[in-house]
């Protein structure tokens, strides 16, 4: 349950030949609170994995500032990628254990691949199962590690409505079972509004921040499909800017 | 069951395609009829003697003992300079030439440059066969290195995996596809460069025994010598090799 405070003065790209490449990001500022969960929207190539790869500590060619509430100990990371990188030749239960040092947690793990109906599949080989199945694999690895901050990179890309969800679902209920910060990447606006505290509007490469919007739909009204649109419809003709960027 | 079939129909298929081969062979041996092409009977009884004086598996022996040492060191030699070149782009870039070189430099030279270096000894025979498997380890596994899935190690960086899980988990099993495949090349490189090694400057091993063969023009001992020799090497595919592939390769769909 950590903070961020982000501060990206600037983030670009190296071409190959030693000249300096496109400028990803400018002059990025975004506080979160702890236990937020933030959405990012914003048009594809805009730089949204790239800053989630700075923010998991994988990117740190840059000029600036990622600061958690915790300063004397690293943030825990769960990082859901947007695609499910697991080991193909570990099984489904030992790619989930594998995040663990020493003992894995048996009971939590158990309950998790029940809550995702994954159980059955558990001494499966990852490349045996379909990419939903895989992605909620991916999405269970990075809730078992109980992080402080869980990134989420487009999880639900190429799932089929039903199964979408399905996992939208299964991942709502277990962050209100055990809050904590989460920045959500998506292309979905409604998908967005049912999750989200608050939205974070992006524009196109370089990156800056567009538009900042706390999602006000009381938190058991979210279910209702009605109550979503109506915010969308509002949303977008208060911030015709939104409207350009989906 | 169709599968089954087919794999039936090509084992009795092999089966049949050696009878042919020894066939041909008493064929041409009673044409020919001469001691430098002996009958197939008569190599498998002086096969037999080999074995029972102890002569055949003592040479054997030391020579499967050479090729267990040798192949050892230069596999552990040739991953850690792979790992190290594939990883690291200048020391690969520094190193390169060198590796060029090392790897077309006839066996030949090498052996009778240790030779005459450290003296007609062991460790100078040990080396000699390490120098010239190294640099085949190196390539295979620097182009595994270069091949490394990068989306799976940053996973295992951000879920802080650590140096010896990442290893295990993540670059291992990636490996090992090269690994078996600089083995496989390796001994069959090692087998054939060993009896050179032996020839040269050993006073016991398989290749002294075919050279002392050759100088008496005893084809029966040398044929029965080079087969057991065969033999040897594919036991070692059909027990350790293709066992190792398959439990390894489990997970592939």
């Amino acid at each position: 349950m950590s903070g961020l405070e982000i501060n990206i003065v600037n983030k670009s790209y190296h071409a190959g030949d030693g000249h300096l490449g496109q400028q990803t990001i400018a002059d990025f500022r975004l506080s979160v609170p702890g236990n937020q969960f933030v959405c990012l929207v914003g048009p594809s190539g805009c730089g949204k994995t790239t800053l989630l790869n700075m923010i998991a500590g994988l990117d740190k060619a840059f000029d600036g500032s990622i600061v958690t509430d915790d300063s004397h100990r690293p943030p825990k990371i769960g990082y859901v990628f947007q695609n499910p990188r697991l080991l193909p030749w570990r099984t489904v239960r030992q790619n989930i254990e594998l995040v663990f040092d020493g003992q894995p947690p048996t009971a939590l793990i158990d309950s998790l691949l029940t809550e995702m109906q994954l159980l059955d599949a558990q001494h499966q080989y990852p490349q045996r199962l379909s990419l939903g199945m895989q992605r909620r694999v991916a999405i269970i690895r990075a809730f078992a590690v109980n992080p402080d901050i869980l990134l989420l990179d487009e999880p639900f890309v190429s799932l089929d409505a039903a199964n979408a969800r399905q996992v939208r679902a299964s991942l709502y209920a277990l962050w209100q079972h055990r809050p904590h910060t989460v920045l959500f990447v998506s292309h979905d606006l409604r998908e967005a509004i049912a999750l989200a505290d608050r939205l974070i509007f992006l524009s196109a490469s370089p990156m800056r921040l567009l538009e900042d919007v706390d999602v006000d739909i009381p938190r058991q009204q979210r279910h209702d499909e009605a109550a979503i649109e109506a915010f969308r419809e509002r949303l977008l003709r208060e911030h015709p800017l939104i409207n350009r960027l989906l | 069951m169709q599968a089954r079939r087919l794999q039936f129909r090509s084992q009795w298929l092999a089966a049949l395609s050696l009878l042919v081969l020894l066939g041909l062979w008493q064929l041409l041996a009673m044409a020919v009829s001469s001691p430098s092409l002996p009958l197939p009977a008569k190599v498998a009884s002086v096969f037999w003697q080999a074995c029972v004086s102890g002569e055949l598996p003592f040479h054997l022996g030391v020579t499967l003992l050479r090729l267990l040492v040798s192949f050892v060191i230069a596999m552990l030699l040739g991953c850690a300079i792979g790992v190290l070149l594939g990883r690291n782009a200048s020391v690969d870039a520094f190193f390169d030439n060198w590796l060029v070189i090392f790897l077309n430099v006839p066996a030949l030279v090498t052996i009778i440059l240790c030779y005459v270096w450290f003296g007609l000894v062991e460790s100078a025979a040990i080396a000699a066969v390490v120098i010239n498997k190294v640099p085949n380890v190196v390539v295979t596994i620097r182009e595994g290195t270069r091949a490394l899935d990068r989306d799976l190690l940053e996973m295992a960086q951000s879920y802080r995996f650590g140096k010896r899980k990442t290893f295990v988990h993540v670059i291992w099993p990636q490996l090992h596809p090269y690994v078996m495949a600089a083995t496989r090349s390796g001994l069959a490189l090692i087998w054939k460069i060993i009896l050179v090694v032996e020839l040269l400057g050993r006073s016991n091993g398989m290749g002294y025994q075919l050279h002392l063969f050759f100088q008496l023009f005893d084809v029966a001992s040398l044929l029965a010598y080079s087969f057991a020799f065969v033999a040897v090497i594919q036991l070692i595919e059909l027990l350790l090799l293709k066992p190792m592939d398959r439990t390894s390769l489990r997970w592939r769909r």
